[in-house]
């Protein structure tokens, strides 16, 4: 089932009745979810993802726009008529009822025609317990299971009915780092497996990036960028969207561009096409190679070992982000020793922006 | 660490001793005293200051059960904690249900439904007798009697039904256990609102909109996900109804007096702790401690049952 949301927009009124300053949570989102993929809402918290995906659920109202599903416009259906399943981020299971019970309830609460047997409504329940895994827990009281298997139970909830699409809020941010890599690979295997167009939130990135087909950058309400999550890596339209995404962060310096040359301070290391100006440039860790003649330098603070590659600390007086870190294989052969270090940089892991706007300025 | 404990052990002993010297006075002092008098045949205060000395058995308690007013007393209580215990629960859920449902005067309203818990029972109490009363004369010929009736008779006759004498000289003991459910009812309903509005506001909003995404009924959310998850407060209240419904005496009063039944009928209405206090006031300490006793073994099992009861049925 296609998602589409056309001019989408939520505003939450202020409490405080005197002074109007309501809160622009959702401000006129069009995005297209596409059939059967995965898609993830990305951006920091406050930015209106949570938002979004309640109102696709339809348990937060609209202000204005529309959502369609596929060609039916469900703007103002009730949730249960949309037919949504909902993954809570802290997975409200019920208590009192054992693992068999809560992914059987939403099947208990059908009614007229779409009534099953009770033979029907257990098949169904074991058949979404196996697909999740969870297939020997069924006596069991949510209490009494991890987080992960928690999880698990809670999108087992969500798909017993079959919904058209799956909504997760948050999925992996109750569970541990360990969990969590395992997780996110159940979650994109569950979802290739049902083909059920799955929107999940999530302000981690490496999460979104890992296992969305598409991901979606928000900032402040505002739709920042939309795309495979390797070309919203590559081509950034701005500089939030640049440090948004990757880890260890991107690399921003105040440059300049002059006669065709980018500079960070008074060294010229790139060419560029484009118009003099200043601009901020932003140098991904992973597009830095170590060579003596390079033209990028800076003042070694120390090396970081993280086994396969190191990260390598430096400073630099134009540096605008909070830390500047190179990521190079092991077995370069930089010292804690050395003062400063040379480095050449790739075309395609710098990018320049605009100063006023922050967007981005094709280097092509 | 273990040393600088039990250096200081003696100061905790002294802050405590305030508090520990009160409650072996008036708490576990009486209640040691109440088993001695109950297994003393016949004791009477007044008769121990005289130097009378009381051998021990339990003549106090055989005298007790086989007493009339005694078994009449018991079956007021039974009768009033089996009628009001189920009703002011049942009601104080749905008020709390209401209550926590809505936002426009929701704190206008719990402080109303809270209002008699902070007012005096006895206060209350005459304000009902008034509300049921029938004033006027019943003696002579029919033709003779002048009424003036409380506002629930007024109510009835405006609906067009007949007067009831409700507490009055010849009124009926169905029509006094009526007055006294209602007055109970809604005298513990405060504190059950209170208890089971709190229960209501601490359950995770989630569940509700997790049962709404999966089109869950208002009926079904109720019995399947609002009712379990205050489970805990239900027992809590149904418990701590049944205790207090055993020590049933001041709504007595409240509503008849110290007579404990209509003029015509005084005592009718008694109930197990006011037949303990009459015991006391008559100088049968004996058979008041037996009394109580009883009436303690008698909360003992309730509450025992209750417990039992709950642990099935209270979840977590």
């Amino acid at each position: 089932m296609e998602v589409v949301l056309k001019n989408l927009t939520k505003i939450f009124p202020s409490r405080n009745r005197k002074n109007g300053d309501e809160v622009v949570a959702v401000n006129d989102m069009n995005i297209t979810i596409p059939d059967g993929k995965l898609v993830g809402l990305l951006g920091p918290s406050g930015c209106g993802k949570s938002t979004t995906l309640y109102m696709i659920s339809g348990l937060q109202k609209v202000t204005g726009g529309q959502i369609f599903f596929g060609d039916d416009d469900v703007t103002h259906l009730t949730p249960e008529n949309r037919g949504v399943g909902l993954v809570f981020q802290n997975y409200a299971l019920y208590p009192h009822l054992t693992v068999k019970q809560n992914i059987m309830f939403p099947l208990e609460n059908l009614k007229g025609a779409d009534r099953l047997s009770k033979e029907e409504m257990l098949k169904r329940t074991v058949e979404a317990a196996r697909l999740v895994q969870i297939d020997d827990l069924l006596a069991r009281k949510p209490s009494e299971l991890s987080g992960g298997q928690q999880q698990r139970v809670a999108i087992a909830r969500a798909l017993v009915k079959m919904p058209k699409v799956l909504l997760l809020d948050e999925p992996l941010s109750n569970l541990d780092a360990r969990l969590r890599l395992q997780t996110r690979e159940e979650i994109r295997r569950i979802q290739r497996e049902t083909g059920i167009t799955t929107v999940f939130v999530t302000h981690d990135q490496e999460e979104a990036m890992s296992i969305s087909d598409e991901i979606v950058i928000m900032k402040l309400g505002i739709v920042q960028q939309i795309g495979r999550p390797q070309e919203v890596y590559d081509n950034p339209a701005n500089l939030f969207v640049a440090k948004f995404l990757g880890t260890p962060p991107i690399n921003v310096f105040a440059g300049r561009v002059e006669k065709g040359m980018i500079y960070i301070g008074s060294e010229a290391f790139l060419e560029a096409p484009v118009p003099d100006q200043e601009v901020y440039v932003g140098l991904r860790p992973e597009g830095f190679t170590l060579d003596e003649n390079g033209p990028f330098s800076c003042k070694l603070k120390g090396i970081e070992v993280m086994g396969r590659d190191v990260s390598v600390v430096g400073a630099h007086p134009d540096l605008v982000s909070n830390s500047l870190r190179i990521i190079i294989p092991s077995d370069m052969g930089v010292s804690e020793g050395c003062e400063r270090v040379r480095f050449s940089v790739r075309r395609n892991k710098c990018f320049i922006f605009r100063k006023d706007n922050e967007e981005r300025i094709p280097l092509e | 660490m273990q040393m600088v404990e039990s250096e200081h052990k003696w100061k905790a002993w002294l802050y405590l001793s305030p508090a520990i010297v009160l409650l072996l006075v008036f708490t576990v002092w009486p209640i040691i005293n109440t088993v001695r008098m109950a297994f003393l045949e016949n004791y009477s205060g007044l008769k121990a200051v005289g130097g009378m000395t009381f051998s021990f058995g339990i003549g106090n308690f055989q005298k007790v059960v086989k007493y009339q007013k005694f078994l009449q007393c018991m079956k007021n209580t039974i009768l009033l904690c089996i009628l009001t215990v189920p009703i002011s629960t049942i009601l104080a859920l749905l008020i709390a249900v209401c209550l926590n449902s809505i936002k426009f005067l929701q704190k206008p309203l719990q402080t109303i439904f809270f209002l008699p818990y902070v007012t005096n029972s006895i206060a209350i109490g005459m304000v009902f007798a008034a509300m049921f009363n029938i004033v006027g004369s019943f003696y002579g010929s029919e033709n003779e009697i002048v009424v003036t009736a409380g506002i629930i008779n007024n109510i009835l006759e405006a609906l067009g039904f007949h007067k009831v004498n409700w507490i009055n000289s010849g009124s009926s003991y169905g029509a006094n256990i009526t007055v006294m459910t209602v007055y109970i009812v809604w005298n513990a309903l405060p504190f059950k609102i209170l208890v089971l509005l709190g229960g209501l506001q601490s359950i995770d909003k989630q569940y509700y909109d997790a049962a709404r995404v999966d089109g869950t009924s208002r009926r079904r959310i109720f019995w399947k996900i609002t009712v379990p998850l205050l489970s805990p407060m239900l027992a809590y209240v149904i418990i701590t109804g049944f205790i207090g419904g055993f020590k049933e005496y001041t709504s007595i009063v409240g509503i008849f007096g110290e007579k404990m039944g209509p003029p015509d009928d005084a005592l009718r209405l008694n109930t197990m702790v006011g037949f303990i206090y009459d015991a006391l006031s008559t100088n049968n300490q004996g058979r008041a401690s037996a009394a109580a006793l009883i009436l303690f073994g008698i909360i003992l099992i309730v509450t025992l049952i209750n417990l039992r009861v709950s642990k099935k049925r209270v979840h977590y």
